[in-house]
């Protein structure tokens, strides 16, 4: 059925027919006819945001919790800008969205009209795809095939600009149907480089599975899938920061995160195994360090539905361009019809070796004294929520590497950090995202005070929707990750990594009209988080922590996988003249 | 579509070598892009090469197919065989390209590029300028008193070798289109 109708009625029946249910966004001048068609329905929850790059962050959230694609609609010029960093963090993170941003009329477009930027032009590089509509009759194709887009193959973020004049006249509506889109990436893997995996799995003597973000993307089957898989053959397995959760970390052949700041005995199991097999993971250079050191005994093998992942930075032996899911179902039937082998005897020996390993307990701390470590802190935090139906989302720096080393996900979908982009207030609006979501369920933000302030307005937006979302504020005063390295790089000195000036985050709680709670003895700490999980709102966390601890494991700059910094040992010029160039 | 002569059936997807050499040696590679043909499609394929620090030696551009909204980007590019896949990849990923092809491993395939001298000169010298053109079997599509504009079409090499020639006698302009090319036969 077609049927005429304005653009902007266009727009929302189209979200409707994609099954849309929640939008984050800011109106402008270039988007009024779009909020005009919005006040008029009751499909759609809109979500106000105070900053654009906090719709996105949102909207961010709310997909990678749901696996559904988020939604935002934003204004033209200023609007549309301030999208960008939201942008470039999805793509990097393959996050699927799709971003509505209005535009000056198709008429005065190149003419510096007023708050018209070239979008197009701008998002070019940071969007898997974008639109700019001149003609109102393919608008609702055009945002059928961006839903297609965002979420087909590798997942990523997309945007559709609109002219105000493509708005406010009439055309055709397209109704959605069965994608006649040509763009259909390949989801099957080929069954002869299938076989040859599974072949190299029967004669593994060292294995390691290293799964990444992509077993996220894939969907929750593809988690039951790589469980069923790591159980069967008892091979280890590690991930990446964006993978976390596809394999319980409560399961007994978790390894813990892997990389830069991963596990010991993550790193080294990669270090010495002879079968890396990588499911969905970029051999990113967190990961790989390195890269003429890295893992050099292994056969690699490599399952990424993006051809351009593979070899991109590592020699890949056994490529297998694919779905997670389609592929890991394709390979268990295969290894199960012939006879379900593994080298078991050679496997004892490699789990004896990864136990000595694990032995080192890397992320063992004392809490002494009255100053609270932050391990510490998050170690508490996780005795009290593991339970909960819990999401947790970080901002970026020494809080973020201590919440994926100290917490455990059992599940998919239920951590938002930004992995890729490592985008400074991403978490807070991601928490606003996700709890929209999950109306009735834990959402906790585990934040740097830094990171913390970049969003911070956002305040009124977890305010006025209600979402109690939880911002646990890890405060040591500094730019802890920034200070880190200035300590191990820069001769201890601490150029502008301090936070000054701070607010008082129990205060500016209450000015908002949230609850604010500080904490700075280790005996309180437990009540305190207590009074935060009963406190039905939002509520501001600021949590007082020892000003200069570092976060270990590290790997250093120019060093190898099995040269990791442990706690407790000394720093001084562990990284060298070639290694200091690197990020 | 076959009036493009592009084979059918190889996507983008095949046209991937996931197991390629990796040695050091920079290799020079044509490749044949399809695209459809919608605003935009040429800035993300320049894009691309300039984002992600790839090199383009030559670079044309025009549609083929008026009904398909195709058009073909022929581009010359160089580096070394890890660089040239992850760059066939790279071009694989952006939605509107429909195809890949690596004109240099897929089989033979014959590259011709137009160009246009002007040569100034008198005496000897322009007449030395119209010997070597005829012998090029370039073309006198222009000429005054004083200059003469040569259209000359061959493999870029040729090319080249005309415009070593002509630079001591006097080359002033050069216009060169860039490559074109075909794979050979079916
Ligand atoms: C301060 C800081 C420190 C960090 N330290 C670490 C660290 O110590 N360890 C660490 O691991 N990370 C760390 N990171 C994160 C790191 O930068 C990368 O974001 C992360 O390692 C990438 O994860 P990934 O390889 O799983 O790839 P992702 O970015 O999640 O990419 C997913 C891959 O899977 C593929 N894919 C997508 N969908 C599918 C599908 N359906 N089927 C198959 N394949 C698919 C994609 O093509 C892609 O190749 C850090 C980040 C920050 C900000
Ligand atoms: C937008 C942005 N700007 C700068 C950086 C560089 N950076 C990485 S971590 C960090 C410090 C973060 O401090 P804080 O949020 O307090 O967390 P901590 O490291 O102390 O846990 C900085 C400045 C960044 N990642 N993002």
């Amino acid at each position: 059925m077609t049927r005429k109708m304005t653009g902007a009625k266009m727009i929302v029946q189209a979200l409707i027919d994609q099954g849309v249910d929640t939008i984050f966004g800011y109106p402008g001048g270039a988007v009024l006819p779009i909020y005009d068609e919005v006040f008029q329905q009751n499909s759609i929850k809109h979500v106000l945001v105070r900053h654009e790059q906090g719709a996105v962050h949102a909207a961010e959230g709310y997909a990678r919790s749901t696996g559904k694609p988020g939604v935002v609609l934003v204004t033209s010029g200023p609007g549309a800008t301030n999208a960008v960093t939201g942008l470039t963090d999805a793509l990097l993170d393959s996050i699927p969205l799709v971003v509505l941003t209005g535009q000056v009329p198709t008429f005065m477009i190149g003419s510096d009209a007023f708050q018209e930027a070239d979008t197009v032009g701008i998002t070019r590089p940071c969007t898997k795809h974008n639109w700019l509509v001149k003609d109102t009759d393919n608008l609702a194709g055009v945002l059928h095939e961006a839903f297609h887009v965002a979420t087909s193959g590798r997942p990523g973020p997309v945007l559709v600009d609109i002219p105000k004049d493509v708005q406010f006249a009439t055309g055709t509506y397209e109704p959605k149907k069965p994608s006649t889109s040509r763009y259909q990436p390949p989801v099957k893997g080929d069954m002869e480089e299938i076989t040859e995996l599974v072949a190299a799995i029967e004669n593994a003597k060292r294995p390691v599975f290293y799964t990444g973000g992509g077993v996220i993307n894939s969907g929750p089957g593809a988690s039951q899938l790589l469980r069923e898989l790591v159980e069967a053959t008892n091979f280890p397995i590690t991930s990446t920061l964006m993978g976390l959760g596809a394999y319980p970390a409560s399961g007994g052949n978790w390894l813990g995160m892997l990389g830069m700041h991963g596990l010991y005995e993550a790193n080294m199991a990669m270090h010495d195994c002879d079968l890396m097999i990588n499911v969905g993971a970029r051999f990113d250079d967190r990961i790989t360090g390195v890269v003429d050191m890295f893992s050099p005994k292994s056969t690699k093998a490599h399952i990424d539905i993006d051809p351009s992942s593979i070899n991109k930075i590592i020699r890949i032996d056994i490529p297998i361009v694919g779905d997670v899911g389609h592929v890991l179902e394709d390979l268990l039937k295969v290894w199960k019809s012939r006879g379900r082998k593994t080298n078991a005897e050679a496997l004892d020996k490699w789990w004896k070796k990864i136990n000595e390993w694990r032995s080192v307990d890397c992320l063992k701390f004392e809490q002494k004294g009255k100053v609270i470590k932050p391990q510490y802190a998050l170690s508490r935090l996780e005795a009290l929520t593991k339970d909960h139906d819990r999401y947790i989302c970080t901002e970026v720096g020494q809080h973020q590497m201590w919440a994926a080393q100290y917490l455990g996900f059992e599940d998919p979908n239920r951590w938002m950090t930004s992995g890729g982009l490592g985008t400074m207030g991403y978490g807070f609006p991601a928490s606003i995202g996700v709890q929209m979501a999950h109306r009735d369920a834990l959402v906790i933000n585990v934040a740097g005070e830094a990171s913390w302030l970049m969003n911070m307005q956002e305040m009124g937006t977890a305010m006025q929707y209600g979402l109690p979302v939880k911002q646990f504020i890890l405060n040591n005063e500094r730019l802890g990750m920034v200070r880190q390295w200035q300590e191990l790089l820069h001769g201890e000195r601490y150029s502008q990594s301090w936070s000054e000036s701070l607010p008082d985050f129990v205060k500016l709680a209450e000015a908002f009209g949230a609850k604010g709670i500080i904490c700075s003895d280790p005996d309180d700490l437990d009540e305190a988080i207590k009074e935060m999980l009963a406190y039905d709102g939002p509520v501001i966390f600021d949590c007082l922590v020892e000003k200069h601890e570092n976060c270990f494991p590290m790997i250093p700059s120019g060093k190898a996988h099995n040269d990791m910094l442990l706690a407790g040992v000394g720093t001084q010029g562990v990284i060298d003249a070639k290694g200091s160039v690197l990020v | 579509m076959s009036a493009l002569k592009i084979k059918k059936g190889s996507t983008s997807h095949s046209a991937y070598n996931l197991r390629p050499n990796f040695s050091d040696v920079i290799e020079r590679h044509t490749l044949a892009v399809l695209v459809e043909n919608e605003p935009g499609v040429l800035a993300r394929v320049i894009g691309l090469f300039s984002g992600r620090g790839y090199n383009i030696d030559s670079l044309t551009v025009a549609e083929v197919d008026h009904t398909g909204h195709l058009s073909r980007i022929t581009i010359v590019t160089s580096g070394t065989p890890q660089v040239i896949e992850q760059i066939k990849a790279q071009l694989g990923r952006i939605v509107p390209v429909y195809e890949v092809h690596d004109l240099t491993v897929e089989g033979p395939s014959v590259e011709r590029e137009l160009a246009m001298f002007k040569v100034t000169g008198t005496g000897d010298k322009r007449v030395e300028a119209l010997r070597l053109a005829d012998i090029f079997r370039a073309n006198v599509v222009d000429s005054t008193l004083e200059t003469f504009v040569f259209e000359i079409t061959g493999a870029p090499d040729k090319i080249d070798a005309f415009a070593d020639l002509m630079r001591p006698l006097g080359l002033t302009d050069v216009a060169r289109t860039g490559v074109a090319a075909l794979p050979r036969g079916n």
